[in-house]
């Protein structure tokens, strides 16, 4: 359920200040609009969660000039989004201390170009280039270490800037944005059902939980009443996923210390999965699954079957996985204490989805909603926030999902799978629960049914200040098992 | 007290620590095939370095994906390198952000001579979905020479090796 209020633009910063203390939320979004050609005015929407209780709360207000107070000086969940607010529309918050741009980098893209605004124009952008300033930490024996955008294995570009003291990294600048690809201006025009295609591309390894959010936005407001049976459905397929993403995770984890065997185990896990997703949908990410309305593939008995014998056969082979590194003095002595982030700094930064939960906050969108809330889900926590945490909460979460994937496959009820959509004008946010945390959209429709405004957040965007903060005081060495234990997308991130 | 001689019975007795699994069908006669090629083409083994300027990270998994236990490709002669100077291909995925324009030259530039670049999944040739983007620069083509594409969205290991070996047999 989600409320909007609209306030005017002085009271916007008190509103949001008001929602973020009374629910102890995060900014989850922070976006503007560009409704000149209709209104006359830009705005912007700040959208708040209410705890445990599906309710959103979705701020706005009118911008009669091109800036606004910065909320980011009083919740620093805010700030990604301000300046990104900034680059990409050329509103100014007022009192934020950082303006660096985040996906349109000064080397390639001039300033005084901004793309998300109605009319912008490509072929127009020209003009001097500038140089991005990294955050510098001055004082004897301090080097810094820089690191990509291209790395040494098979991963998405970002830069990492370590400036350390002898081993221990005192400051990690992330600069990401090197996979932008305007993945937002993209959605404009089209419609959700012509969208739900690029939805599945915005970040690959959560196709289907980025499907679904979007997807869930364009049925509120046309104001299509999912089937029981797809709701089921979408929960087996959002779950088969997850198994792929944790899979990936632990085994990440174990290869970045080393633990090349525990690594290859995962991978089988891993592996098995995707092959059984090609299997029963026809495609080893789940994409082409979603649809406005429900689902287009089903699951019959006979892949029922196939389903199960899978299950049955990792079940085992992720015992022995658990065991492996368990029992393992020198991997636990990697992993234990490292990469720590405490429950405050992670409130503070708005850390959302496995990530939070590992350092304590209790929030997932999947609990109380259906039909996890029938299967008896259990949501997992932890409370050290270490590398540890995270993949005991990865392991614990696996763990889950079969057990949730099997009692809705022994109770999958029968109906249809999809029912029509209808074309309507309005705004709606879809949220879904992926294996990195909630997958927010929010859309508006014009009245002919075509996209005028998408707004995406992977739980990445929220998750690497996070990451960046979590390595201090860790050595070098140690951050790619601080990084593999967050497991976050860039491609979902840069949009 | 005999530790290592304990281990040994216990594999033997035991058998593997992990089951069979094996890749899809007709997957080893590829890659055998392919071996054969490569070992003839490049002697000894095939050295790729691999870039993503913007993927969605679906062809990355399936890249790590040929590399993991069940398909590894290694054994056929196909090796992921962490450095451009090592390689003899270039694998690209996505399609090109104008922020990893630069980068992908560059790691060009840094391999040895001679070189040829592979474009991998459907975005990586002219943009795909992201064509008509402000930020891209439609496919891997419009930035180096591409003498190979693998299409698919992403393709699965069993393809890309499909394609490399047809690619590679008729050079």
């Amino acid at each position: 359920m989600e409320e909007n209020i609209e306030v005017k633009p002085e009271e916007f910063k008190q509103t949001c200040l008001k929602f973020h203390n009374e629910l102890r939320s995060p900014v989850m979004m922070l976006f503007a609009c560009d409704e000149r050609a209709e209104r006359g005015v830009f705005c912007l929407r700040a959208v708040f969660a209410g705890t445990f209780a599906r309710r959103w709360f979705i701020v706005k207000a009118d911008l009669p000039a091109p800036e606004f107070e910065s909320i980011a000086t009083e919740i620093y969940s805010a700030n990604l989004f301000e300046r990104e607010i900034k680059e990409m529309f050329g509103l100014e918050p007022k009192g934020n201390p950082d303006s660096r741009r985040l996906r349109l980098h000064d080397e390639v893209w001039p300033e005084g170009f901004y793309p998300l605004r109605k009319d912008f124009d490509a072929t127009k952008v020209a003009g001097e280039k500038g140089k991005y300033v990294f955050n510098k930490v001055e004082g004897e024996g301090i080097f810094e270490v820089p690191v990509g955008p291209v790395h040494a294995g098979i991963i998405a570009p970002g830069h990492f800037r370590f400036s350390a003291a002898g081993e221990p990294i005192i400051d990690l600048d992330i600069r990401l944005g090197f996979t932008h690809r305007g993945v937002e201006k993209l959605f404009e025009g089209k419609t959700p059902a012509e969208a739900v295609k690029l939805s599945e591309c915005v970040a690959g390894d959560s196709a289907f939980a980025h499907s679904l959010a979007f997807c869930r936005a364009a049925e509120k407001i046309g104001g299509a009443v999912v089937p029981e049976r797809a709701i089921v459905l979408r929960a087996i397929f959002l779950e088969l996923e997850r198994l792929t993403s944790h899979a990936a995770g632990i085994g990440g984890i174990a290869l970045d210390v080393g633990f090349s065997a525990a690594a290859a185990y995962a991978s089988i896990i891993k592996e098995a999965v995707h092959e059984v997703n090609g299997q029963i949908s026809g495609s080893r990410f789940l994409k082409g699954i979603n649809t406005v309305g429900g689902v287009l593939k089903d699951i019959d008995e006979e892949k029922k079957d196939l389903l199960i014998k899978i299950l049955t056969a990792i079940s085992p082979d992720f015992r022995k996985l658990k065991d492996l590194l368990g029992s393992s003095v020198s991997f636990m002595d990697r992993v234990e204490t490292t990469g720590r982030l405490s429950k405050k700094v992670a409130e503070d930064l708005g850390v959302v989805g496995l990530a939070g939960r590992a350092s304590g906050i209790g929030l997932d969108f999947r609990k109380g909603s259906r039909p996890y809330a029938t299967a008896g889900f259990q949501m997992m926590t932890r409370a050290e926030g270490d590398v540890l945490a995270r993949l005991n909460v990865r392991m614990a979460e696996f763990e889950e999902s079969i057990r949730l994937i099997r009692y809705w496959l022994d109770n999958l009820p029968g109906g249809e799978i999809s029912v029509r959509s209808e074309n309507k004008s309005g705004t709606a946010l879809g949220v879904a629960e992926g294996a990195r945390g909630p997958v927010l959209y929010w859309i508006d429709l014009d009245g002919t049914g075509a996209i005028r405004r998408a707004k995406i957040v992977d739980p990445s965007f929220h998750n690497w200040p996070g990451l960046s903060y979590a390595v201090h005081d860790n050595i070098i060495p140690d951050f790619p098992v601080c990084n593999k234990s967050f497991d976050l997308s860039y491609s979902g991130n840069d949009l | 007290m005999n530790t290592l001689g304990e281990i040994f019975k216990k594999r033997l007795l035991g058998g593997l620590a992990t089951r069979q699994i094996a890749a899809p069908a007709g997957f080893e006669a590829v890659g055998l095939e392919l071996s054969a090629v490569i070992r003839q083409l490049f002697k000894r083994s095939l050295n790729i370095r691999e870039v993503d300027t913007g993927s969605c990270e679906a062809c990355e998994a399936e890249i790590i994906a040929a590399n993991n236990p069940i398909y590894d490709i290694s054994r056929f002669g196909v090796n992921f390198v962490a450095s451009p100077r090592h390689a003899d291909a270039l694998l690209v995925t996505g399609p090109v952000s104008k922020n990893m324009r630069l980068a992908l030259k560059k790691t060009y530039d840094a391999m040895p001579e001679p070189k040829f670049v592979i474009s991998l999944g459907d975005c990586a040739k002219d943009g795909g979905l992201f064509k008509c983007s402000y930020y891209t620069e439609c496919g891997v083509g419009a930035v180096l020479p591409v003498v190979l594409h693998i299409p698919g969205c992403p393709p699965p290991p069993i393809e890309i090796v499909k394609h490399l070996l047809g690619f590679l047999r008729k050079l």
